[in-house]
């Protein structure tokens, strides 16, 4: 507690840096990661294979794959877009599945009345398939919130700057309070934006309330 | 890619295939430390799991512990751990129980809750006790499930375990920690390979017993002509 109320500009610095790197992350896996769920459960035969690929990155290690992106992508090592690519990699990983199972969890019948009202196939997409995945995709989409995370504080290890800072740092210098308030910080962050997302599912998705 | 090259040339360099910081034994000491802490997790939450996917109460309890345990970051315990227990092999291997706990504990309890309601009560029906319900009804028809968790617990661990070496001289990290203070990147992405080749070998392995104990021991009808 002493640590943290000489120390507390500090870490609102670091958790800024923390946020910086993972909702990029968490954006783009979000991005990637929906349309490759779409056509796996629109096309079996080229998704499947691809879910499998996809999935299988989730098994390369963190430290590793930071060491790897730059050899693969020429970003320079101790950079965010090293970070950045990283987790969104973990991020996409995680994802494509529980968007695979998202749309096919999207209630035929009303599909089927959609397009007997002519909606087109692209706000059949976007209004359709779309709202009615979200429950099942917002639940992989905080999954991959919280694990995002956690995982930004292995960026402190090459040298990118993050709550991680505060693992490495209190480890090196023998403090506990820091190391603690690392852990602390980290986890409740994740709760944070856990629970944001549970808000936005709630006002995104009004009709599940009543039901 | 002139770095994988070279990265290939530290590998294919026969020094550094021998001797204590040798590759035979790094990986040795790799798999050491994920199969001591797997022992070690699978000892403390197969039992729990086992019992309450048994008895089919504290569920809550099992999602509340996966879900919460996702949110603490590996290298804040192993730092924590590390400062309290000191350099050496305990501080890494008490996170990365924490880290393969929920896997493990998920697999588990999912593997018997999952089975027919009605196939542990015929069991019970035909005078079997509880122990002979779990020994041989629920474990057998849980065991793919189970493997399952034990699978990716497997997965986190063993890819973890790179981490190990920040408070200890142990397994593969070492390249990857010694690379990034020399600025030697062939080692670094050498030694980054050499965990990627393992992982993926240990996911095989144990993808084919998954495999095995369904079509073996929880299914064996299936193999009837």
């Amino acid at each position: 507690m002493n640590w943290l109320r000489l120390n507390w500009t500090q870490v609102v610095d670091l958790t800024v840096d923390h946020l910086l790197l993972s909702v990029p992350a968490i954006v783009i896996s979000v991005l990637v990661a929906v349309p490759i769920g779409r056509l796996a459960h629109r096309r079996p035969r080229w998704g499947s294979p691809l879910l499998g690929a996809a999935s299988l990155m989730y098994a390369i290690p963190a430290l590793p794959l930071l060491i790897i992106i730059p050899a693969v992508f020429g970003t320079p090592l101790r950079s965010s877009a090293t970070m950045v690519i990283a987790l969104s990699i973990y991020g996409v990983a995680l994802l494509v599945r529980t968007a695979a199972d998202a749309f096919a969890s999207v209630d035929t019948h009303t599909r089927d009345a959609a397009v007997a009202i002519g909606c087109s196939p692209r706000s059949l997409l976007w209004r359709v398939d779309l709202p009615m995945a979200l429950p099942v995709l917002l639940s992989g989409i905080r999954v991959v919130t919280v694990s995002t995370i956690g995982l930004v504080t292995i960026g402190a290890l090459i040298g990118v700057s993050s709550l991680g800072n505060l693992l490495t740092d209190g480890f090196q210098r023998g403090i506990a309070g820091e190391v603690l308030t690392g852990v602390v910080v980290t986890v409740l962050l994740a709760l944070v934006l856990d629970g944001l997302l549970l808000l936005a599912g709630r006002l995104l998705t009004p009709w599940r309330v009543s039901a | 890619m002139n770095l994988f090259a070279q990265a290939l040339a530290w590998l294919g360099d026969g020094t550094h295939w021998q001797g204590s910081s040798g590759i035979p034994t790094r990986v040795l000491q790799h798999l050491g430390i994920t199969l001591l802490t797997l022992v070690i997790a699978a000892a403390i939450a197969w039992p729990a799991g086992v019992l309450v996917g048994h008895t089919r109460r504290g569920s809550g309890m099992i999602g509340a512990i996966t879900g919460g345990a996702r949110a603490i970051p590996t290298l804040g315990l192993l730092t924590l751990f590390g400062l309290w227990l000191g350099i050496g092999l305990s501080a890494p291997v008490l996170a990365l129980v924490v880290l393969a706990i929920p896997s493990l504990l998920a697999g588990a309890y999912a593997g018997i809750e999952n089975i027919d309601a009605t196939i542990p009560q015929a069991a019970k029906a035909i005078g079997m006790t509880p122990a002979q319900v779990i020994r041989s009804v629920e474990l057998p028809l849980a065991l793919p499930v189970i493997i399952g968790g034990l699978r990716s617990a497997t997965l986190q661990v063993v890819a973890t375990a790179t981490l190990a070496a920040y408070t200890s001289d142990t397994g593969l990290g070492r390249y990857l920690f010694a690379g990034l203070k020399t600025r030697d990147y062939p080692q670094m992405l050498g030694g980054a390979l050499l965990v990627v080749v393992l992982t993926l070998v240990l996911e095989l392995v144990l993808a084919s017993c998954q495999r095995l104990a369904t079509n073996r021991v929880a299914h064996p009808e299936r193999n009837l002509p």
